[in-house]
């Protein structure tokens, strides 16, 4: 007999009964030359199996480790990058637990001195708001990849060219509690990660890999677990239990397993029970997660400090100096835009998602500013025509769009006589163009405008000029 | 040397009467192979030192002559040598002394190895230990103990036991060996024969099999003091690929050789005597001291407070480490699966994964490493008030074959006078110091961190008052 009294929370929809409590571990792989400890290349996706490896990453006997200092210094920076604080005194340690990928029988990681402790990524606290929250970065460490398994026909393949592939963990305090958060979150962290230039961070690839720890709090009428009656940035009381989703390879798939999830425990607590705390696998046919492994089952990895490597002592000076390799970071970019150029978040927003479009732009603004073209007008050009940056150089870009701003009529036969003239002047251009190289059209619109009085302008220069092309 | 009963007992030269024969052209490096080879030939069936035996040995040691002959002048040029067979050596089966990798043919030389090939040694094969190094009397190898060649009842000590017998048994010129608590020291002590633990760094550990990453040192067994100072010239000094390798210039081993010890100040360590010896011994580390009194030397008493605590300690941090380390051993790969490791092994492994354990850190692994920091501390001040410090090797002499097998407690407490310099990570060189009854017995020079040359030359200054004694050859 259940002798759970019916409450009014309870008859209401499980959303409002509970409130999501996620963490978040993210790996991303860093695209150093060499891997962590020896010498191999890095680079192994779509290798031949097993090419990329040496003694050291094979685990053979007597090989020892050798530490890259390049991956340190990249983690190092994505965890300033992430505003952490950087230990001057670190260390590598050994996780020991055996799976046939793992070819020392422990892999070399962090344990209780990472290089970047306590840092945040600020996200909108919900859609449509504009107003932000801080998401504790609890650590930031440095780690080695494994090998890699492929089961076929009743066989398992080791595959070690991505043993010793350079790790950075990046976990996070328990302080998202929806699927919106944790989808910013991972996207800021792409995006910077990308702008340090120190990874692909492609999901797809594996180069960033993503594991949430999913649980639900009860709300006020609860155990007092709610954050919501609690003063801001009061540690809020964690459930007695969390569920790890592994084999999620998309930010999509995220969002529907922490909905999945969210359901799922919800009616397990609906019958009064806690749900166990496991490891699930997101299982993408079946769009549902999949129980792995109890915590009974879970390892004690026996950490201690890796005898084979050194203290990693740090200087100020060292931190300070990778602190200068940093650019200009995409929070701080986008306000400067907005600022600097008067443009709306939602342009900056885009403006910004990519290094080089945020670099793109500002050169464009440069060279349009000799030529009266404003910021606004660049940025309208390039989100409404989705501009290439690949294709199309600032340069002829300020060129395009001073083509379609000219508004001032000039006849007909004018203009004709005009191209004409740029036409005959420059077969180079002319010849170029035929053969396929079309950017150079904003070569030639500037050698036409060059034939027209000053100030004047046309409407349609770009397609006269293309159609006397043909 | 010119006579056929000297060329009969090349393989009894030292490595500087051999390169000196050598350039002087008395024999030649095919000469002293086949007379090593010969005595292994001989020897090897009763005293189970050799595991392997290389056979190109013939042919590096002819590539030598000719070299020779073609006026290129290296260290070692024509000199064999034998490897413990923790040793990585290409294409040629390294065993660990384990039924783990009975059959492992490595793809790769250590380093220690590449060094010693290019200063032109020739490999005449591997040699018999305690399995995984695991042990200190060699009667842990999985292929059957290596008997003392000086009486064959007796253990030759271990782990590095074939490659002390080897050498004390004239089978080759040196050889090498590996010491994490003891293991070249002691069986040097229990062989008559010369053996060096370089500072931890020194020698790079890259493809030595490793039994605890930071006791493990790379060193080696000569038949005096200045082989040992050649020896190391060729071995000692940075690894890229060894990380805790030393980044400091290394210097000429055997420039300081004759500087003698007058004006010296060596120390007694007062914890070692409290520490229940043998008389025997305690009379020969007397008989030392006297000894160094009379070339010059002032003898000190010096504490080392936190002795009590070394094999403690050793036994904490070797196993946590032995039981990480051998865990790449999983069969998958290479090798035979788990259920070859012998029962020294396991017993590590075992005791490693307890005192690693989540709960059990704290109370063992950290505490241990605490521990061992302070035992540095007695050594840093000792060596403010001396220079080097002198010790038994081991507290009593060899034991016979079978005698301790069955307490592996009491196999543990005979490392009480080498592990800490393990700990430590400071040198220490084993000096034949006479006979209790039949069976040798040494004593060991500890000094500060990279004081190598120091050490041959305390050394040197003792072995000079000795006659050397060759074991007699048998059969």
């Amino acid at each position: 007999m259940n002798t759970k009294k019916p409450t009014a929370k309870s008859q209401m929809p499980n959303a409002s009964r509970y409130e999501l409590v996620i963490g978040l571990e993210v790996h991303v792989e860093l695209k150093t030359e060499s891997k962590m400890f020896c010498g191999c290349s890095a680079d192994y996706f779509g290798q031949e199996p097993n090419s990329h490896t040496c003694p050291v990453c094979l685990g053979l006997p007597g090989a020892i480790p050798v530490p890259n200092k390049k991956a340190i210094e990249w983690c190092i920076m994505i965890a300033q990058a992430l505003n952490c604080r950087i230990l001057n005194n670190s260390k590598f340690d050994r996780k020991n637990y055996f799976y046939p990928d793992l070819s020392k029988g422990y892999q070399i990681s962090q344990y209780d001195e990472p290089f970047g402790l306590g840092g945040y990524i600020e996200v909108y606290e919900e859609e449509g708001s504009r107003k932000l929250k801080k998401i504790g970065v609890t650590r930031v460490h440095m780690e080695e990849d494994t090998g890699k398994l492929t089961h076929a026909d009743g066989a398992s393949l080791i595959d070690f060219n991505r043993s010793g592939v350079p790790l950075v963990e990046i976990v996070t305090e328990p302080d998202f509690d929806s699927a919106y958060q944790v989808t910013q979150y991972l996207q800021k962290l792409q995006q910077i990660v990308r702008y340090l230039r120190v990874s692909n961070a492609d999901m797809e690839k594996g180069n960033m890999r993503l594991e949430p720890n999913i649980s639900l709090a009860v709300s006020d009428l609860g155990l007092g677990v709610s954050k919501k009656n609690q003063a801001p940035n009061a540690k809020r009381q964690l459930p007695p239990y969390k569920v790890e989703v592994k084999n999620i390879n998309s930010f999509r798939f995220v969002a529907k397993a922490i909905e999945t999830e969210e359901k799922r425990q919800a009616e397990i607590l609906d019958r009064g029970e806690t749900p166990a705390q496991e490891t699930r696998g997101w299982n993408e046919a079946k769009n549902t997660t999949v129980s792995q492994r109890l915590k009974e089952e879970a390892n004690d990895y026996r950490y201690f400090p890796e005898p084979d490597i050194p203290p990693i002592i740090i200087t100020g000076n060292e931190i300070s100096n990778i602190k200068n390799q940093i650019p200009e970071l995409p929070d701080a970019k986008q306000k400067r835009f907005e600022s600097e150029y008067s443009l709306s978040a939602y342009d900056t927003e885009i403006l910004t998602r990519e290094i080089d479009m945020a670099d793109y732009f500002e050169q464009a603004v440069k060279d349009g500013s000799k030529h009266n073209i404003t910021p606004k007008q660049i940025a309208n050009y390039i989100i409404n025509k989705k501009v290439k940056t690949d294709e199309t150089v600032p340069a002829e870009l300020i060129e395009l769009i001073k083509a379609t701003l000219q508004t001032t009529e000039v006849d007909e036969s004018e203009l004709n006589k005009a191209i004409v003239e740029a036409l005959t002047a420059n077969p180079k251009a002319v010849e170029d163009y035929k053969s396929g190289k079309v950017q150079i059209i904003g070569f030639l619109i500037g050698k036409v405008r060059a034939q027209l009085p000053p100030g004047s302008s046309v409407t349609g220069l770009k397609e006269a000029i293309e159609e006397a092309l043909k | 040397m010119t006579s056929q009963k000297d060329f009969m007992r090349l393989n009894e030269l030292t490595i500087k009467e051999a390169i000196t024969g050598l350039n002087d052209k008395k024999f030649t490096s095919v000469e002293i192979t086949q007379a090593c080879l010969d005595q292994i030939e001989k020897l090897n069936p009763d005293l189970n030192v050799f595991l392997t035996i290389s056979k190109h040995a013939i042919q590096h040691a002819e590539v030598a002559d000719q070299m020779r002959a073609d006026g290129i002048k290296l260290p070692l040029l024509g000199i064999p040598i034998a490897h413990k067979d923790m040793y990585m050596t290409k294409g040629l089966r390294t065993t660990a002394a384990s039924k783990v990798l009975e059959n492992h043919v490595p793809q790769y030389d250590a380093t220690a190895v590449a060094k010693l090939n290019k200063a032109g040694a020739v490999t005449l094969g591997k040699v018999n230990h305690d399995a995984w190094a695991h042990g200190g009397s060699g009667e842990n190898s999985d292929f059957g103990p290596t008997k003392n060649p000086w009486s064959t009842d007796y253990v030759p000590g271990g782990s590095s036991s074939g490659s002390a017998a080897a050498v004390a048994a004239n089978m080759t010129i040196a050889a090498s060996g590996t010491d994490t608590g003891g293991s070249i020291r002691q069986p040097a002590s229990f062989t008559n024969t010369v053996g060096l633990k370089p500072t931890y760094g020194l020698v790079s550990r890259y493809g030595i099999i490793a039994m605890a990453s930071s006791l493990d040192t790379i060193g080696h067994f000569t038949k005096t003091v200045e082989d040992a100072a050649i020896y190391l010239n060729v071995t000692a000094g940075n690894d890229p690929l060894d990380a805790t390798t030393t980044q400091n210039d290394i210097p000429n081993y055997t420039k300081d050789l004759n500087l003698g010890v007058k004006g010296l100040k060596i120390g007694l360590p007062k914890e070692y005597f409290a520490m229940g010896m043998d008389p025997e011994i305690k009379k020969n580390i007397e008989q030392v001291a006297k000894q160094y009194e009379s070339l010059g030397a002032e003898i000190v008493d010096i504490s080392l407070p936190h002795t009590e605590y070394g094999l403690a300690v050793y036994y904490i941090i070797q196993p946590s480490e032995v039981s990480s380390n051998l865990a790449r051993y999983d069969g998958i790969r290479y090798g035979n699966d788990r259920s070859s490791f012998g029962d020294e092994a396991i017993r590590r492994i075992i005791l490693g994964t307890f005192t690693l354990s989540a709960g059990y850190y704290d109370a063992y692994y950290k505490k241990a490493m605490q521990v061992r920091t302070l035992i540095r501390h007695d050594f840093e001040s000792a060596f403010k008030q001396v220079d080097a410090i002198i010790s038994p090797v081991s507290p009593t002499p060899p034991w016979k074959i079978g005698d301790r097998v069955d307490d592996p407690l009491k196999m543990y407490l005979s490392d009480v006078y080498t592990v800490i310099a393990n700990l430590a990570g400071i040198p220490g060189l084993a000096i034949p110091s006479g006979f209790i009854g039949d069976l040798p017995t040494g004593f060991q020079i500890l000094g500060p961190q990279f004081s190598e040359s120091m050490l041959f030359r305390i050394g040197k200054a003792y072995e000079d008052t000795q006659e050397r004694r060759v074991l007699a050859v048998r059969g």
